[in-house]
């Protein structure tokens, strides 16, 4: 005799602990294991791109804020140099340096969250999270020094940023430097070789690099499938030639392979913001010449970064006038969870919340 | 009357106080005279001084809650680096305090599709086995409600109510998620008590009785050197009987949002959360009792002293627990039960089997023995367990946690072929 069941529809979201905001998934649990999932999303639509048609190109730079509010200043800054090529404005070299700064440090404060949520989201009763906030809140007290924000920095402008860095973020950063290894040590002695956390992430949450390309997935999820695909270094941007880094690779596609990635790319951070220091010189921090409403030519620009999350970039459609025609995000947390679906069926409830949190969304930016 | 109940001195000085009884051990009376009570009462007398004794047990423990809830969170403040509560009263002190008053005051909210008769006795269901099991232990020398000959039977057979409790606050609430936690929970306890009943075995073969008092009369050398192995068998039991880190899946919050106590508020809500507290501080009792030999220890300090300083680090390590590790899976949960801490009860039956058999009565320096070759086979044991069933075949056949952890290789390098 076979005993009669049928799956449980289970909504887990979109107000619920680990989907990271308001995402929503419809899941089909057979027991514990799903068998089907369906991503619902949009709770967080607020027409940004709607919006930036409304504003001038330089107060866009505050919607960009809004979107991944975990990283804000990628955003600016992949928002800016889609500006500074649709109008042809050169950045003053101190300015780029600050921009490169700030979005290694922002890099940084993103892997931090995304480790400490997805540690979260193993059931570690706070303790990693507790860990890696210590260090962000370093870096939100650095942000504040350069902008006066935290969190919504705009602090990037057209030509440069909005201004220079004040003196006491040197000694600031400097102390940074000088810590956060130990920082990453700590939490590599909390985190990486626990048996139960290699049990829960090893070997779970597989993708193959084939289909990961094929769905323009990006990012620190991608290089763990061993692709060794990393803007900065393909496609350099700002002054990232002039830096030495490397591109920590993994080759076992699994969550454990995506969490660690993102361990070895914030040492990797850490060396480029010691260069970047090395090598910033003084000077304007933007070019007074550049007016506060810019008109570009007509015509279309895109400048793709290797954001904390992925490739992000802004393409903008300039009709002449002194707000984008049209502003297109591409935001890799959204096309990074498109093959959520192939990665959690099969997988019981737990390893299926453990592997969209190694995905590292923000709905902020999903649904933008 | 009986005879038994005498021999608790806790009982003695309450009920000799009361009643004209004529037993020798009551002669002369308690301290406030020759009996207050007339004769012919003495019934009213054992039955007020029953009241009184299971009162003043029952709410002891219900206020070590309160400390012990305050404790955990000023302990997992510090190890999250972090000040903690330290608001309300001195260091924190009230913190609990006002949790209860909010929890009393706040709305209790039944669902409509609730089943309520289920819904509703869950929580009572849920506190029963706690304030049950605490009349058996014996907290020092003659403090214990009742010295019952099957104690540590009774323990078990009381700790596995949680389980009724836990499915019909699961089912009572017709929430799926609350029925995840409650089925987590329902296959979790059921594979748990079967570790936790035999890692008791070699307990009582060496102390010849269940009952706790001779337990813990019998432990000479506290039961934690002669018996290391049932000892780990039975903490880890019995942190998972309880429910607490790594074994809280039947509330794992990131993954269930509060497991079978999803759909309960106010006070239910907080009967179950007493109740989780009420069973972390029993077991750390029971634990004390039955290896770390009680209320025995050096005269300068009470038996009753000795008992809670035995169980401070006992609970310290249950939040430390908590503190450090993440969750387990439900699978590798029952794996780890039923490939792991049953073969290691099993292995300790059998060897304290052949050693009660070797000194059926052992001497001093016979249990310091014991002690030497106990600690060869836990040592042994866990590594043959770990060896043989250490990987986790459930989640991965073909990983070897022998092998070192992989590490990123720098861009540019060709893969190593062995991944």
């Amino acid at each position: 005799m076979t005993l009669k069941s049928e799956p449980v529809i289970v909504n887990v979201g979109p107000q619920h602990p680990s989907t990271h905001g308001v995402m929503r998934l419809r899941v089909a649990f057979d027991g514990e294991l799903v068998t089907d999932a369906e991503m619902i999303i949009g709770y967080l639509h607020r027409g940004s791109e709607k919006l930036a048609e409304e504003r001038t190109f330089t107060q866009v730079v505050t919607l960009t804020d809004r979107m991944d509010y975990v990283a804000a200043m990628t955003n600016n800054q992949a928002y800016i140099l889609a500006v500074e090529k649709l109008a042809g404005i050169e950045p003053t070299p101190r300015g780029v340096w600050l921009r490169m700064i700030s979005a290694e440090l922002q890099r940084i404060a993103s892997h931090l969250i995304a480790i400490g949520f997805l540690m979260q989201d193993l059931g570690a009763m706070g303790t990693p999270l507790m860990y890696t906030m210590r260090e962000r809140e370093d870096i939100m007290d650095m942000f504040e020094l350069m902008c006066g924000a935290r969190i919504t920095n705009s602090y990037h402008r057209p030509s440069g940023v909005f201004q220079d860095a004040p003196p006491e973020l040197w000694p600031r950063l400097e102390a940074f430097l000088v810590e956060m290894p130990g920082r990453i040590d700590e939490y590599e002695q909390l985190i990486s070789g626990n048996e139960i956390i290699l049990s829960r992430m090893r070997g779970i949450g597989i993708i193959s690099p084939e289909d990961m390309i094929n769905a323009s997935i990006t990012g620190p999820m991608l290089r763990a499938g061993g692709v060794d695909w990393d803007i900065r270094h393909q496609q350099p941007y700002e002054y990232y030639d002039r830096v030495e880094f490397d591109r920590p690779i993994m080759d076992e596609s699994d969550n454990y392979a995506r969490y660690l990635v993102r361990v070895y790319e914030m040492r990797e951070s850490l060396k480029i913001l010691r260069q970047c220091i090395d090598q910033i010189e003084p000077g304007p921090a933007r070019d007074p010449e550049v007016p506060f409403v810019i008109r570009p030519p007509k015509g279309d620009a895109y400048v793709p970064i290797e954001g904390p999350k992925g490739e992000l970039g802004f393409y903008l459609v300039s009709d002449g006038g002194i707000s984008p025609y049209r502003c297109k995000v591409r935001p890799p947390s959204l096309l990074n969870l498109t093959l959520l679906r192939e990665m959690v069926i099969g997988l019981p409830m737990a390893a299926m919340i453990v592997t969209f949190g190694t995905v590292d969304i923000n709905m902020g930016e999903v649904d933008r | 009357m009986g005879t038994n109940f005498l021999d608790n001195s806790f009982f003695r000085n309450i009920y000799c106080n009361l009643s004209k009884s004529d037993d020798i051990r009551c002669s002369g009376g308690g301290w406030l005279g020759d009996g207050i009570l007339p004769a012919g009462f003495e019934w009213l007398a054992f039955l007020i001084t029953a009241v009184v004794m299971a009162m003043v047990l029952i709410n002891l423990v219900l206020g070590s809650v309160l400390i012990f809830i305050w404790a955990e969170r000023r302990l997992l403040g510090r190890f999250q680096s972090r000040s903690g509560p330290n608001r309300w009263g001195p260091y924190g002190t009230l913190t609990p305090v006002a949790d209860a008053i909010k929890t009393m005051f706040k709305e209790d909210i039944v669902p409509t599709a609730a089943d309520r008769w289920v819904f509703n006795a869950a929580p009572i269901v849920m506190m029963v086995p706690a304030t049950m099991v605490l009349a058996v232990i014996p907290w020092g020398t003659g403090t214990f409600l009742a010295d019952l000959n099957i104690g540590i039977l009774f323990i078990i057979a009381i700790t596995s109510l949680s389980t009724f409790a836990i499915v019909m606050a699961g089912w009572g609430s017709q929430n799926r998620y609350a029925m995840f936690g409650a089925m987590r929970a329902v296959a979790m306890l059921i594979s748990y008590e079967i570790p936790m009943a035999l890692s008791l075995l070699g307990v009582l073969m060496l102390a010849g009785s269940l009952s706790l008092v001779s337990v813990v009369n019998a432990q000479d050398v506290p039961f934690i050197l002669v018996q290391p192995l049932g000892f780990l068998v039975f903490f880890i039991a019995s942190i998972a009987e309880i429910n607490r880190a790594p074994f809280d899946v039947a509330e794992a919050e990131s993954e269930l949002g509060a497991g079978y106590h999803s759909d309960y508020s106010g006070m239910k809500f907080g009967l179950f959360l007493n109740a989780e507290f009420m069973a972390t501080i029993l077991s750390a009792a029971v634990i004390v009792a039955v290896f770390l030999s009680g209320g025995r220890g050096w005269s300068f300090i009470p038996s009753q002293g000795w008992f809670i300083i035995k169980m401070i680090p006992v609970l310290f390590f249950i939040v430390w627990t908590r503190a450090a590790w993440p969750r387990m899976r439900i699978d590798q949960i029952l794996t780890f039960a039923w490939k792991g801490l049953i073969i290691l009860a099993f292995i300790n039956v059998a060897v304290s089997a052949i050693l009660s058999f070797v000194w059926p009565d052992p001497t001093m320096r016979e249990l310091w023995f014991m002690v030497a070759i106990n600690f060869g086979v836990l040592i042994v044991s866990v590594m043959a367990v770990g060896a043989w069933f250490g990987p986790q075949g459930a989640s991965a056949p073909n990983m070897s946690h022998g092998d070192a952890l992989p590490r990123p290789r720098p861009a540019g390098q060709p893969s190593g072929g062995d991944s």
